[in-house]
């Protein structure tokens, strides 16, 4: 069995890496996982946070990825993001930028609590906390960005 | 019969006009570079969602607690037209194709007893639909503030029709925008976006069922349809993006062509009284020589 397996980070708008990797850490919505060559072909979605990428020659990279999914299968790693950046790149006028779009989402969801059930509630809250928890990860405050009334 | 003056300045100013309309056709042909290049990045996440959905539509299809953005809401009474033309105008028939589908579908629809509502993206459709059916108009998205589409815009379209359909304003929902096919040929086209179409042929089906999902395949859908809608709103953009600058480069080439052959035919009339005004001012001194 191969030792490596392609993997691409798309987002709509562009395609930010493809190469071949020896193993993809990812945060699924139900906990994360390690996607490995030979992987039995599954679909996952994913919650904001870090993916790790461990490349053919062992070394690590790191992106931040908001929402959206991945497929797996025996050779390749297909992840489809909404935002993706690199983590050098997670500055904290960037992730401002995410915090205010998940808050102004909850804020959203929050004040229609009662046609659109609670379960659409909840689950914009346990975005807003995951995106909390990826700016803390990479040592940015959450707490900076406004959102306009 | 013009004086030689008049046509002179005639010949300026069709010269004036032929520099503005090259000009228009170079800046066209550079964004519409941009424009594609701009396409061509969005595929393969387009491809990926498409392949991805096919997969999930084809086994939820048949259950009956499909979401209604797949299934629909079993109506077909309420439909909302998204119309997408461009915020400039000079690029041939452009805006003009798109509308006169939109206006076949909205007729076609009331004709057959149905209520349509009309959103309309770009302002150059807004002006050519308003005085029709501007009762009709709910909403509509300004770009002209918009230098390179973003999937940011599409997001913001998405969110929109997506709260209406959650607030039950619609039941099928199509866009209309120009499908790119190359620089001379731009296709107006109608794409029901909600409920999702099903994809034709059932090689995707037997693909999904080698996949595991996590969480279960309805609540992946769930999360998958919304996003899908956004990403077919941002593939017509950039498509109508790009159809825009081909159609504006094609009809400034006309135009750059057109003010050429004026400017030929022009001189030509010039040069000619010019000529004529020569040999009677000859025939003049000859005849007054000779009478002397």
């Amino acid at each position: 069995m191969a030792d490596t397996m392609q993997f691409d980070l798309v987002s709509p708008e562009r395609r930010l890496v493809s190469v071949p990797v020896r193993e993809v850490r990812l945060p699924g919505t139900d906990g994360d996982l390690t996607a490995m060559p030979g992987h039995v072909p599954t679909i996952v979605t994913l919650r904001p946070g870090l993916v790790t990428v461990v490349g053919a020659d062992g070394s690590q990279t790191e992106f931040a990825v908001t929402g959206g999914f991945v497929e797996i299968s025996a050779d390749s790693v297909s992840l489809l993001a909404e935002r993706g950046h690199p983590r050098e790149e997670m500055t904290q006028a960037v992730y401002n930028d995410m915090m205010a779009e998940a808050r102004r989402r909850h804020q959203a969801v929050e004040g229609k609590r009662d046609s659109v059930g609670e379960d659409v509630v909840t689950a914009a809250v346990k975005l807003l906390a995951d995106m909390e928890a990826l700016g803390t990860h990479v040592g940015l405050d959450p707490n900076q960005s406004t959102v306009p009334a | 019969m013009p004086s030689l003056k008049d046509l002179k300045n005639r010949i300026g100013s069709v010269k004036n006009t032929r520099k503005i309309t090259k000009a228009m056709q170079m800046v066209a042909a550079a964004k519409l570079r941009r424009a594609q290049d701009a396409a061509e990045a969005a595929r393969p996440y387009a491809d990926r969602m498409a392949a991805v959905m096919a997969g999930l539509t084809a086994n939820a299809a048949g259950s009956a607690s499909a979401p209604r953005l797949l299934a629909g809401t079993g109506a077909d009474r309420k439909h909302l037209l998204v119309v997408m033309t461009s915020e400039r105008g000079l690029a041939g028939g452009f805006n003009s194709t798109i509308v006169k589908l939109a206006r076949q579908h909205a007729d076609r629809l009331r004709g057959e007893g149905k209520e349509v509502a009309i959103m309309t993206v770009g302002k150059k459709g807004r002006e050519q639909l308003k005085r029709e059916y501007g009762s009709l108009f709910v909403n509509h998205v300004d770009m002209s503030e918009v230098k390179r589409v973003g999937y940011d815009n599409a997001r913001a379209i998405a969110d929109d029709v997506l709260d209406r359909f959650e607030a039950g304003d619609f039941d099928v929902a199509t866009i209309f925008y120009n499908r790119f096919e190359s620089v001379i040929s731009q296709v107006p086209t109608a794409r029901q976006i909600i409920p999702a179409e099903m994809p034709e042929g059932e090689a995707a089906g037997g693909a999904s069922a080698l996949y595991d999902y996590e969480p279960g395949e309805e609540a992946i859908l769930a999360d998958l349809l919304p996003r899908s809608v956004a990403t077919q709103i941002f593939a017509a953009l950039l498509e109508n993006a790009a159809s825009e600058q081909g159609a504006r480069m094609t009809a400034m080439d006309n135009a750059t062509r057109n003010a050429g052959e004026m400017i030929d035919r022009l001189t030509t009339e010039y040069n000619r009284s010019r000529q004529a005004a020569i040999t009677k001012e000859l025939i003049e001194i000859i005849s007054g020589a000779e009478a002397l």
